[in-house]
Parts: C-alpha cells; structure tokens; sequence
C-alpha cells in the first residue's frame, strides 16, 4: 500500500490556503463594481473554476490521444481523472454563472455561445460517462474514451464559434463600450488582481484533486486485481 | 496460389455496394426512416402550429431536427447489423486497411440518409407549398450537413453497438457532438429559405466544411481503434 | 505454419493466455480441446488477427502478428459458429462480396467452383435467409475459403446444428475446408474432433497442457486423453 506522497500533502494544504486567500480577494479586497453591485463577486470564481474546466478537458483531449498512441493505461487514469473534475468545475461554472446572470440580464438562462457552449460541452461529458459505463473490458472502455474525449475536444470550439452566428449578450470579460451595454465592465487594477489570485487558487486546486482522482483509479485497479487474486 | 490484389477503392465499393443491394431487397431501414420522419413533422405541425409565418422561420430547423433524429436510426441499423451475426468480423478479416470499412459504412449510411432527404423535401415542400427549398444552395447545405453528420455517427455507431446499452446509446453519444453541424446546417438552410443574400450565409457555410474537414479526417483515421481489439 | 511462442493475453487484469507455446506444421489438422473459459476462442482470434496478443510472438504462414496481419488474413480462412453473412443478399451476392473484399480474380468462376464444393449451386439465388442453420454454415465454410486460404481456423463450427447437419458439415470439412490445407479447429465435440483432427491439444488454464497424435492413443481414446490432461 503506497502512502499518499508528501507533494501531494503540501499541495492539499496550499490549495486550502489557495482558495481561502482567493475567498477574501473576492469578497473583501475587490472594489464593489459600481453599475451590479456585490453580486458581481461571484465573477472571480465563475473565472477560475471555468478556466480549469476548460483546461481539464483540453488536457482530457490530449490524454486520448497519448493512451490511443501508448495504450499505456496510466493516461486512461489521466484522463478519466481530467474529465471527472473538470465536469465538476464545469457545473460549478454554470451555477454561478446563473447566479451572476439573474440580477445581471434578469434572467436564469440564456442561449448564449458561451453558456449553451458550456451545456453541451457539460453534455458530452455525461455522455461520456455513460459510454464508459456500458463496457465491461478496461482495455475497450479505455480506448473509446479516449476517442470520445478526442471527439469532444475538437467539437467543442466549433460549437462555440457556430453559435456564435446565432446571437450573444455574455460580456467579453475586459469590456469595450459595446460589452459594457451588455452587462459587461470595466476592470480596475484591484478587480485583475482578484481574478488572478482566483485563477492561481482555482489552478493549485485542479491540480491536487486531479492527482487525488488520478491515485484513486490506480488504487481502484489494486483493489480489482486483490480481488481477482481472493478469487482464485 | 494466386495472389489476392485487394484494393482501398474496391473494398470501399464492396461495402457500400452490398449494403445498398441488401437495402434494395428488404427496404427495412429505409422504411423505418421513412416513416419515421413524417411522424416527426406530423408531430412539428401540430406542436408548433406550422402555418404560413410560423413555417418561414422554422422550416430549416424542423427539416434537420427530423433528419438528425431519422439518421440516428438508420445508423443504428446499419452498424447492428454488421454486429449481430458476427459479419464485422468478416470485414476485418479481409486484407485491407481497416479505414477501408469506415468509408464503404459512411458511404452506404449518407446514401440511405440522401434517400430520406430526397424523398422527405418534396413531400414537405408539397405539404407547406414551400417551394423555396428548392434551390441548389439549399441542396449543397443539404449534402454538406448529411456529410459531416454520417461521418462522425458511423464512427459513434461502430462504438456504441459494441457496449452494453447500445439502443439508447447512440443518440447521446451523437448529438452533443453533432451540434455544430446541425446548427450551421440549419443556420445556413435557414438563411436561404428565408431569401438571405449568399454573403451571410457564407459564415455558416464555412463552419459546416470546417467541420466536415476535420470530423472526416479524424473518424478516418481513428477507426481501427473502435474495430480492433 | 503456425508458430505461437510464449503468448500472453490480458483483458484488463484478467490474464486469460499464460504463454502460451504452439506450433502446426504445414497440412495438420490440430483440434483443440479444452473446458469452457479456457481462451481456446481468445486464442483462435489471436491467430485470425482479429485480437491482439499482449505479450508474445505470434506467426501465421510466415507472416508475424499483428505487424504484418494483412499479410496473414489474405492467406487465412475463418469459420466461426456465427455464419458471417447477410441474411438479405443471396447465397452468390454474398461470396460476390467476399470475393471482392479479397480482391479475387475470375471471381464468377471461382464462386461457381466454391458453391459446387458446399452443394450449394441449387441454392445460388435464393436469399441466406431462407437458408437452414447447416446450409448456412456450408456457405461460410465456402466464404472461409474462397480466396483459396493455406490456413483454415474453425471456431466451433458445429453450435447449433442437429445431427444429420453436422454429418454433413463433417463432410464439407473434410473434402473441402481441410484438403491442403492447415487446419485448427477448436470444439466441445470430442467424437467428432477425434474423427476428423490427426493431432490434439488441450488448452486449459491458459496454456497447452497436453499434446498427442492419434497413434499416440493406442488401446484408449480422446476422451480419456482429455480427462488425463484435464487432471495433470
């Protein structure tokens, strides 16, 4: 039984602090926005968790690609472990998106690129899942992820730039005067330096939950060949 | 012993050849597909209320969601039936490159959804007297659509028939990642019935090929990982 | 003509191939017996190029597995207890079809001769699906070998059919499927293997335990050959 490694331990607890550290830039140290208000905080993590999101599925893509080439099983892990986490930042993402966009565009929702590309791209990961889960065989199951992540990957900004042609009112984040009639805004210095304090916090945190889930799969294979052991 | 000259082409041609002649014999799939679409639009016509304002604005939309959902079934059929009495195995068992069977597959399921779009716009456009979807440009969406859809659902269906909730599978697995095309489909084949000028549909337009580039390319070369074992 | 050194054959954890050694020579007809679970199908489908070994070297008709399996397949015939054909094209649209995939020439007289081999020629016309199970099997017997194979793999060829069908089989094996060529045949069917086979080995717990001629056998017979190495 191989004990949690001692990098893993300090990044735990750096991404602790990471995200304590970011909670009060957002809510204390940022200005409050002069046009939304206080609930224009909720941007600082929609920011960070949506940026690891994205890069969790990018880095799920290219892991596809390494396992169909190596078949080393070790970037399946990689993989599944990218696509787990990032699926869940991902909805985070949406729900404080919703959050923001009710007071903002009073509304929930709207079928703007950016979010309806953020529920497809969600889509595709459960759909992922779910392929995943109707095979049996590791090896197989392994090799039509890593097809479908590769998929995924390359729909995804296709879809974003498709919709795109269709209609927009989502800020484009540091806003030119047409983005601020849409709910955009200006951003003081105080303002960036929150989002990236929230970026590094929200980076140090996929990295650590990505290595939890990737020592959890390997964990899970022991398990299955302990068992595989008992059982003969 | 003579020598056995497989070729790509020919192999790709004996594909799509027996599936069009065993097509041909028992209409199964086609029927199904057939039917199915009028079902589709009898239900649009009455859940959207498709009277004369209604039908300019939703037209495309209607035509590609009843095509999209027709497709999932033919593509389903046509892979199952490779499956189920062990005949992919007799495909991979010929000496040629496995890519050789993705495209003889991909070139019998657009054929069969060509048929489906040949025999449904007429129909609609006898149905709605909506003769504005007769126009090439309307046609050249049409193809450029069923290309890049067929492309990357042979490739999901060659996966999806091989697990264990293969019936249900495929759409979800389809969809999701058939979205660009099916809205740069519909976008492009909307502006056109609507009478747009061809510059705005051109954007449209230029994702749908973007696509169609990349998902052919990438289902090509990605096949012998769904067959092999 | 078959030469299978140390083969390996994992499925996720589970090790089905234990290295495996096994070699045929030129005009054999090896049966190999064995309990359900055994890998005997695994391993058939090693040798028809359809799986990939793990571990190991693998050749069939001097060509190695899987880097030259092209090779391989166009020298290999497989008869499997799934027919392997449409039950919508006739009995002649589907050898058509094979024979294109093989990339035949004369084709029209070659299928001919094939379907005067099975004692199909009555039937050319009428759809494989008005076909009984044993003249479906003749057909893929007669799809197996179209393209003139030196290495014919029989997968439990004889599932599913009834006695006087298997007879018949029998005699399509022999005289058809057999005749020079190199034949591995796996089956549940100890007489029938005992009567067509000239060697047998018996796979079990992943590798070759047991291997003998039929003159080898003397005073007792297959089946208690079999229960003897089952037992070892």
């Amino acid at each position: 039984m191989q004990s949690k490694p001692m990098a893993l331990t300090i990044l735990d607890v750096l991404s602790i602090i990471g995200i304590g550290v970011a909670t009060y830039f957002a809510l204390v140290y940022a200005p409050t926005e002069a046009v939304m208000g206080n609930v224009q905080r909720v941007f600082y993590f929609h920011v960070g968790t949506a940026w690891v999101g994205l890069v969790g599925f990018v880095v799920a893509a290219v892991s596809g690609i390494v396992y169909l080439v190596t078949k080393d099983m070790r970037w399946d892990r990689f993989e599944v472990a990218a696509v787990e986490v990032s699926t869940m930042f991902f909805f985070i993402t949406i729900v404080l998106g919703s959050i923001w966009a009710r007071p903002a565009w009073n509304t929930w929702w709207t079928w703007d690129p950016r979010l309806t590309t953020a529920a497809v791209t969600e889509l595709i990961y459960i759909a992922y899942f779910m392929l995943r889960a109707g095979i049996e065989e590791p090896e197989k199951r392994a090799r039509f992820g890593a097809v479908y992540a590769l998929l995924g990957g390359l729909s995804a900004p296709i879809t974003f730039m498709v919709i795109r042609l269709f209609r927009t009112i989502h800020p484009v984040v540091v806003g030119t005067a047409s983005a601020e009639a849409q709910g955009g805004f200006d951003m003081s210095g105080d303002m960036l330096t929150s989002m990236f304090v929230s970026l590094g916090a929200f980076t140090i945190l996929f990295v650590s939950l990505m290595w939890h889930r990737i020592r959890l799969g390997g964990l899970e294979e022991k398990v299955e060949e302990l068992k595989l052991k008992v059982s003969m | 012993m003579k020598e056995p000259t497989p070729s790509f082409f020919k192999a790709v041609f004996a594909i799509a050849h027996k599936d069009l002649a065993a097509e041909f014999r028992s209409r199964e799939l086609l029927s199904a597909m057939l039917v199915f679409s009028m079902l589709v639009i009898l239900i649009f016509n009455f859940a959207l209320e498709l009277d004369v304002k209604v039908r300019q604005s939703v037209t495309a939309g209607v035509l590609w969601t009843t095509f999209a959902f027709a497709g999932t079934l033919g593509l389903n059929r046509s892979m199952a039936v490779e499956k189920d009495r062990g005949c992919m195995d007799g495909l991979l068992l010929a000496p040629v490159d496995r890519s050789a069977i993705f495209f003889g597959k991909a070139i019998s399921n657009l054929a069969f959804m060509l048929v489906v779009e040949a025999i449904v716009i007429p129909l609609y456009a006898m149905l709605y007297n909506e003769t504005r979807i007769f126009q090439w440009e309307f046609l050249g969406v049409l193809l450029l659509g069923s290309i890049g859809y067929i492309s990357v659902g042979t490739l999901l269906s060659a996966m999806s028939v091989q697990t264990r909730t293969r019936d249900v599978l495929l759409p979800i697995l389809l969809f999701p990642v058939a979205v660009p095309v099916l809205l740069a489909s519909v976008k492009a084949s909307g502006g056109i019935v609507a009478g747009l000028p061809f510059e705005e549909i051109l954007a449209p337009l230029n994702l749908l090929i973007v696509y169609d580039v990349i998902f052919l390319a990438t289902s090509f070369m990605i096949f012998d990982y769904v067959v092999e074992e | 003509m078959i030469e299978v050194k140390k083969l390996i054959k994992r499925f996720g954890l589970k090790t089905i191939l234990k290295g495996l050694d096994f070699t045929v020579q030129p005009g054999e007809f090896v049966a190999l017996l064995g309990p359900n679970g055994a890998g005997k199908t695994t391993f058939l489908r090693i040798l028809a190029s359809l799986s990939r070994p793990s571990l190991g070297s693998v050749k069939v008709a001097g060509y190695s597995l899987p880097n030259e399996s092209a090779k391989v397949r166009a020298r290999l015939g497989v008869v499997s207890h799934m027919p392997l054909l449409y039950p919508d094209l006739t009995a002649e649209e589907n050898l058509q079809f094979y024979a294109r995939m093989y990339g035949l020439q004369n084709q029209a007289s070659r299928i001919t001769e094939v379907l005067g081999m099975v004692g199909l020629e009555a039937r050319r016309k009428d759809l494989v699906r008005t076909f009984s199970r044993g003249m479906q099997q003749r057909l893929a017997i007669g799809r197996a070998i179209i393209h003139d194979p030196e290495v014919v793999l029989f997968d439990e060829p004889y599932t599913g059919l009834d006695q006087d069908a298997s007879e018949m089989l029998d005699e399509v094996l022999r005289s058809v499927a057999a005749k020079g060529r190199t034949v591995v045949m796996t089956s549940h069917d100890l007489a029938r293997a005992e009567d067509l086979a000239t060697r047998f080995d018996v796979l079990t717990r992943g590798v070759i335990v047991s291997s003998g001629s039929r003159e080898d056998f003397k005073n007792s017979n297959l089946l208690d050959f079999y229960k003897k190495a089952l037992e070892a």
